[in-house]
């Protein structure tokens, strides 16, 4: 058994097992830290920063820095919050997000962030990057003007040799995610399926099967991103 | 001295249009045109788009009727994923988009009739403008503006149980719908409390077509004299005839009644319709190929649909129709103020045809999308409130949209409300010295009574309003009105 720590977020006192991912030892007490380039018990990448703290006065990423002993951690603070939001709209003006027809809309953890930190418009200037679409495989489109980098499918699809089917290519603003198309031609449909789900965003769609999920059934329709590890405590 | 009179912009239509009338030196109307001046372009952006997303992402054309641009591109899919056309879905598939569509008839022509168009007929088309509104109908008729909120709400509603929201649903996809109806949902529109049900509807729906008739009845000669010419008109009919908003064969019939285009398969519209382009409007001119383009315009909407059918198949919408028909002696009618009495017997038909759909059981089944052999090439038609609306898409190998085709229910309209502004501009200005409010509005109502949609009808986006200039004869701008 895991030696437990005890650490605070926000003033409160809580306990964990030592070396986990803060965000998971946050979620595990009910304690919602955002993420988007996070997926549990996978190799944190820390790309998107969304997860942002402050861990004894110093901003960390929570998704990559393990817990310890008597930290104190502050989560839900205005300065925090604000950063956040900062950084939602800075991934909004940095793609092409038009959500009204974006299949992912309302599975969308971007959006979802969106409302959480109620973001009207943003504060930054539109890049107006224009990537080209890959539509050459058989299973997925790859919208690459949605992508956030987040590197889920980079570090999460892979095919029985451990080939990735995704990878980022370029450098700076010409920066893109793109796929090997070979790969790619022999996806099955359950890794398509996965694929699109481990994307935070609508940049990785099944092909021929968009909007199936009615509008009341989605992701978050009915609970806000956050709120199921929030309700674990309340 | 000749004058040029602008209207600018067209009030109480959705989008935004301007009117210019040029006067001669004799104070007549020489030349009368309605500009539409947007642009916006959706037929190029939705290349290189999934195809599956063009009935989300076209439907954004329009809040008004985008259930109509979400089934037409859906019809249009259908085809191209092999389930072919009407009833090649399965009977819920079907059924759930009619329910949506029949919805959307209500709303709109609730709200055209009682929100855009009522105030001209309850307070007088040259009754002050400041009360000549939907808030002076309010104020001054409040069970009938009361009515014509609910019944706009309802038809909203069966929107939201059928495309999951009441603007800009999702509820079509290529191949069918996503969704039943639930037994809950169905009894909130079958028996909801009072007035939100579907026989509160149907009666509401029966006493304004009663209401149009005893308006029609004390003002035959204003009604019958606005705007009357002669026209060819156009829509889909159900194969045997009878009036089907959703789906059928595409006819035209000449103003005598005879059959110009013999319900025919739209899949190939291109092989009968095209479109004119003029430089001085961004909406095409349509016109039947065989008749050319002088003789080949022709009406689409309310007044045409109840032209080219033969019957109408629910009880209290035939009875009116039949009444309807009389006036004319059963052969087409052109009046262009009558649009809003077929309007009216549209909307006791489409609320007859929601309850005969909430109480059909296949509305409950699960069997939701059937999909074939795919093609790479799609037509759906589909009749919007406005009238017939043409979706047409080619996909590469890779899903992607190529091309693009829309024709608009308000585009098809395009020369009829050209003829019928210099019809009104004629008998209401010709010969006088001065240019009034009054004589404006009758050119705006004009154009209302097709309930156009400009924004549609240019895949446009802009300002809402409608804009009368009146220049001379050396083109000097003598009057300019903007309301």
């Amino acid at each position: 058994m895991s030696e437990k720590v005890k650490f605070t977020i926000d003033g409160k006192e809580y306990e964990g097992a030592k070396g986990q991912l803060l965000v998971d030892a946050a979620a595990e007490n009910g304690v919602y830290i955002p993420v988007l380039c996070h997926w549990k018990d996978v190799i944190p990448a820390g790309s998107c920063r969304i997860c942002t703290v402050k861990v004894n006065g110093r901003f960390v990423a929570a998704c990559t820095t393990p817990v310890e002993d008597a930290c104190v951690v502050e989560n839900n603070t205005p300065e925090l919050q604000d950063i956040r939001k900062a950084i939602v709209e800075m991934l909004f003006v940095e793609g092409n997000h038009f959500c009204p027809a974006c299949e992912k809309s309302g599975d969308c953890d971007l959006q979802a962030l969106g409302y959480r930190y109620q973001m009207m418009v943003p504060r930054f200037p539109y890049a107006f990057e224009r990537r080209e679409l890959d539509a050459t495989s058989p299973k997925i489109f790859l919208e690459k003007n949605r992508c956030i980098f987040c590197k889920r499918c980079v570090r999460m699809i892979k095919n029985d040799k451990g080939q990735s089917y995704f990878a980022f290519k370029g450098r700076g603003k010409h920066l893109e995610i793109s796929m090997d198309k070979k790969l790619a031609a022999t996806m099955s449909d359950e890794l398509a399926e996965k694929a699109m789900k481990v994307c935070p965003v609508g940049a990785i769609l099944r092909k021929e099967v968009g909007f199936s999920t009615p509008i009341g059934q989605r992701k978050y329709d009915n609970v806000p991103i956050g709120s199921d590890i929030e309700k674990l405590h309340k | 001295m000749a004058q040029k009179v602008t209207i600018e912009p067209v009030t109480r239509v959705e989008g935004h249009g301007k009117v210019t009338i040029h006067l001669d030196d004799n104070m007549n109307v020489a030349q009368t045109r309605l500009h539409i001046v947007e642009f916006r372009g959706f037929e190029r952006f939705v290349q290189g788009r999934p195809y599956w997303e063009a009935p989300v992402l076209v439907q954004r054309l329009c809040g008004i009727c985008p259930v109509s641009h979400h089934l037409a591109a859906a019809k249009a899919l259908d085809v191209i994923v092999g389930a072919g056309t009407g009833h090649g879905l399965t009977p819920t598939g079907e059924k759930m988009r009619r329910l949506m569509h029949y919805g959307q008839m209500f709303q709109s022509h609730a709200l055209h009739f009682f929100h855009l168009s009522s105030p001209d007929f309850l307070l007088g088309y040259d009754a002050d403008p400041a009360i000549r509104n939907v808030i002076g109908v309010a104020i001054n008729f409040p069970e009938l503006a009361t009515q014509g909120v609910l019944m706009r709400k309802y038809g909203q509603e069966v929107i939201h149980y059928t495309a999951g929201k009441k603007i800009h649903g999702t509820g079509a996809i290529p191949g069918g719908i996503n969704k039943n109806l639930t037994i809950e949902e169905r009894d909130i529109l079958l028996k909801g409390a009072d007035p939100l049900n579907v026989d509160k509807m149907i009666e509401w729906a029966d006493s304004a077509v009663q209401f149009f008739k005893d308006y029609y009845m004390k003002n035959r000669e204003f009604v019958d004299n606005f705007a009357y010419f002669p026209s060819n008109h156009l829509s889909l009919v159900r194969k045997d005839g009878a009036l089907d908003l959703y789906h059928g064969v595409l006819r035209a019939v000449d103003t005598d009644g005879n059959k110009i285009l013999n319900d025919v398969d739209y899949q190939e519209y291109y092989k009968y319709i095209e479109e004119e382009v003029k430089s001085w409007s961004y909406m095409k001119f349509p016109y039947l190929k065989h008749l050319g383009k002088e003789k080949g315009w022709y009406r689409v909407g309310p007044l045409a649909r109840l032209n080219t059918a033969d019957f109408i198949p629910t009880p209290l919408a035939q009875r009116e129709f039949e009444i309807y028909k009389a006036h004319t002696n059963g052969k087409p009618n052109n009046y262009c103020l009558h649009t809003h009495w077929a309007r009216l017997i549209e909307l006791l038909h489409s609320a007859e045809v929601i309850k005969e759909l909430l109480l059909d059981p296949d509305l409950q089944k699960n069997d939701l999308v059937v999909k074939g052999t795919k093609g790479n090439e799609g037509v759906g038609l589909i009749e919007a409130p406005r009238g017939t609306l043409f979706h047409h898409y080619k996909i590469n190998e890779d899903d992607q949209i190529t091309m693009a085709n829309l024709i608009v229910s308000t585009t098809n309209n395009n020369e009829p409300m050209n003829k019928s502004v210099n019809f009104v501009a004629k008998h209401m200005m010709n010969g006088q010295k001065e240019i009034t409010e009054p004589m404006k509005n009758a050119v705006e109502i004009a154009i209302r009574a097709y309930d156009p949609c400009l924004s549609c009808a240019t895949h446009a986006l802009g300002k809402m309003p409608l804009d009368i200039k009146l220049y001379g004869p050396n083109g000097e701008k003598l009057d300019h009105y903007r309301s």
